[in-house]
């Protein structure tokens, strides 16, 4: 979908001809497009891009390459979001859209004008801190800490989806309210890796947070 | 990243018009294309963000089914009370895909249309015939465990990375497509995608500016339905081999299956001499073996990925195996 279709076919030929007439169709194709192609724009029109964040309102004029986790950082002065790998693998960017947890590495900032975040600053209310983040430390549930910011975030997003009765690939009745489990917490969890391997501390506090919001 | 222009587009007309100019693209979820810019992959000159199109909704059909907003999440997909009740193989399908986080942002559409997830297709260093058509295909000589066993090409041996996918082959769904000169189309999913050949640069049989809009699922078939995935850890990775298996058993005779595999082909695989095998078989042992063994006939295994032929086999005659036990 993101490409012209090429026009000329491939036939019978000997190797040499092949290589020639592949190499050929390519340059072919490729100044075709380089024609009928507009200039990328240096530098890029800013977008202006409204996010309320942790509760406050934000204006901001942005790059559109701007990703939501660079636009929390950079823009915003909220470094408690942390970028790990920058491609949707590690989790350390989770942060809650609209109340549902995502990779804010994968999001761009203009894509979510309009939208209410909440980030790890947020959490706490009146200087308390959030019953997940009090289980985390009283589990040990981190050894460096840099992904539990996302570690956190996820947590109270996957609780969210299991009061609503989200299933997961582990949960064994699809038709049913699924039930915490160990299990279910380690695949619904899956998308944030711990290189410290703190994991059963993870699980022992978001154990602990999910009786506590049940409670 | 490279620069870009941005739009959002505020009606599926426009849209189309507007991803039609050379260079557009669609940009949905974002999860797999933000992903290739990063990396350089993909490169588009002006992005048009369909997320806010009303393609949200998940609404019955008249003959039974169900049609499936393009943008419907893959979490709220797999979460809707009619797909985990009349079509499990395919709520367990979403559910065995990627991470939580992933699927609360990513799409119907979007995961259709994610691109494969070769090493060498990432690495802009390295000749790829699907990034770079004639550049040659690195995967063929290289690490290529995750790769292709059925209807690869000398050009390319990449497979299709959707689990999703698969499930909606087996269901034999539809996809409903809405054209730039405003009609629309619609195309059984077994041809949405395309085998590599020699034009792998090409994932789809869409043209320039075609957007999908939904995803028709005609009313569930007759039998038990499952989807089983296997990979090298039990969450968040890739099939090695995945099966969506529908059989249908009556009086210990088969009357039909549906299967459709993952993980081993430039598309979801649906190996229709097996299927024919088995109906009318007896729903045994021994024809599910022949299924297995029919399932993968023609495949080609290279150092690193013989070894899926004899899973593939092995995954199509257990899954059947339990479908028939009841499990």
């Amino acid at each position: 979908m993101h490409e012209p279709p090429h026009t000329i076919t491939r036939r019978m030929l000997g190797l040499t001809a092949l290589v020639t007439a592949a190499f050929g169709r390519t340059l072919h194709a490729q100044s075709q497009q380089q024609a009928a192609l507009a200039p990328r724009p240096e530098p890029p029109a800013l977008e202006e891009v409204h996010l309320t964040v942790n509760s406050q309102a934000h204006t901001l004029s942005l790059d559109p390459r701007t990703t939501l986790l660079d636009a929390l950082r950079d823009h915003l002065g909220l470094p408690g979001t942390k970028k790990g790998c920058d491609h949707g693998q590690c989790g350390a960017c989770t942060v809650l859209v609209n109340g549902v947890r995502l990779n804010s590495c994968l999001s761009l900032a203009v894509m979510r004008d309009g939208d209410s975040i909440v980030t790890i600053e947020g959490l706490a209310e009146d200087g308390k801190m959030h019953p997940v983040q009090q289980a985390f430390v009283k589990h040990d549930g981190f050894q460096c800490g840099y992904c539990t910011p996302g570690q956190i975030c996820s947590t109270v997003g996957m609780l969210d989806e299991l009061k609503r009765g989200l299933p997961s690939a582990v949960t064994a009745n699809l038709a049913a309210m699924p039930a915490i489990s160990v299990a279910e917490i380690r695949e619904r969890m899956s998308g944030n890796i711990c290189r410290c391997s703190a994991y059963p501390n993870i699980v022992a506090a978001i154990m602990e947070a999910q009786h506590g919001s049940a409670g | 990243m490279r620069s870009f222009t941005y739009e959002r587009a505020n009606d599926i007309a426009a849209a189309t018009q507007a991803a039609s100019q050379p260079g557009a693209s669609y940009i949905a979820g974002g999860t797999n294309l933000l992903d290739l810019m990063k990396v350089d992959v993909e490169r588009p000159r002006h992005l048009v963000d369909i997320s806010r199109l009303p393609l949200r909704d998940v609404v019955e059909t008249p003959d039974g089914g169900l049609s499936i907003g393009a943008l419907v999440s893959n979490a709220g997909l797999a979460a809707d009370s009619r797909v985990r009740r009349r079509y499990p193989v395919l709520a367990q399908a979403l559910l065995a895909g990627a991470s939580a986080q992933l699927r609360n942002q990513a799409t119907t559409a979007g995961n259709l249309l994610q691109r494969t997830r070769c090493p060498y297709f990432y690495d802009v260093s390295m000749p790829c015939n699907k990034r770079q058509p004639g550049s040659g295909c690195s995967a063929l000589g290289g690490y290529n465990r995750m790769h292709a066993i059925l209807g690869a090409s000398d050009a390319c041996i990449a497979v299709h990375p959707s689990d999703m996918a698969v499930a909606m082959t087996a269901l034999q769904a539809e996809v409903e497509i809405h054209t730039p000169s405003d009609t629309t189309r619609r195309t059984p999913i077994a041809e949405l995608h395309r085998l590599p050949g020699q034009t792998p640069e090409h994932d789809t049989t869409l043209a320039p500016g075609e957007l999908i809009t939904a995803v028709i699922l005609p009313p569930p078939p007759p039998g038990r339905q499952i989807y089983r995935k296997v990979r090298d850890r039990a969450s968040f990775a890739f099939a090695l081999v995945s099966l969506a298996a529908i059989l249908d058993v009556r009086d210990g005779k088969v009357q039909t299956a549906r299967l459709a595999m993952g993980g081993v082909a430039h598309k979801p695989w649906t190996p229709k001499t097996a299927e024919r095998a088995l109906v009318g078989a007896a729903a045994q042992a021994d024809s599910f073996k022949e299924a297995g063994q029919a399932a993968v006939h023609n495949a080609v295994g290279r150092p690193h990925t013989a070894f899926k032929i004899a899973l593939a086999q092995r995954l199509v005659m257990r899954t059947l195996g339990d479908l028939a036990a009841g499990g």
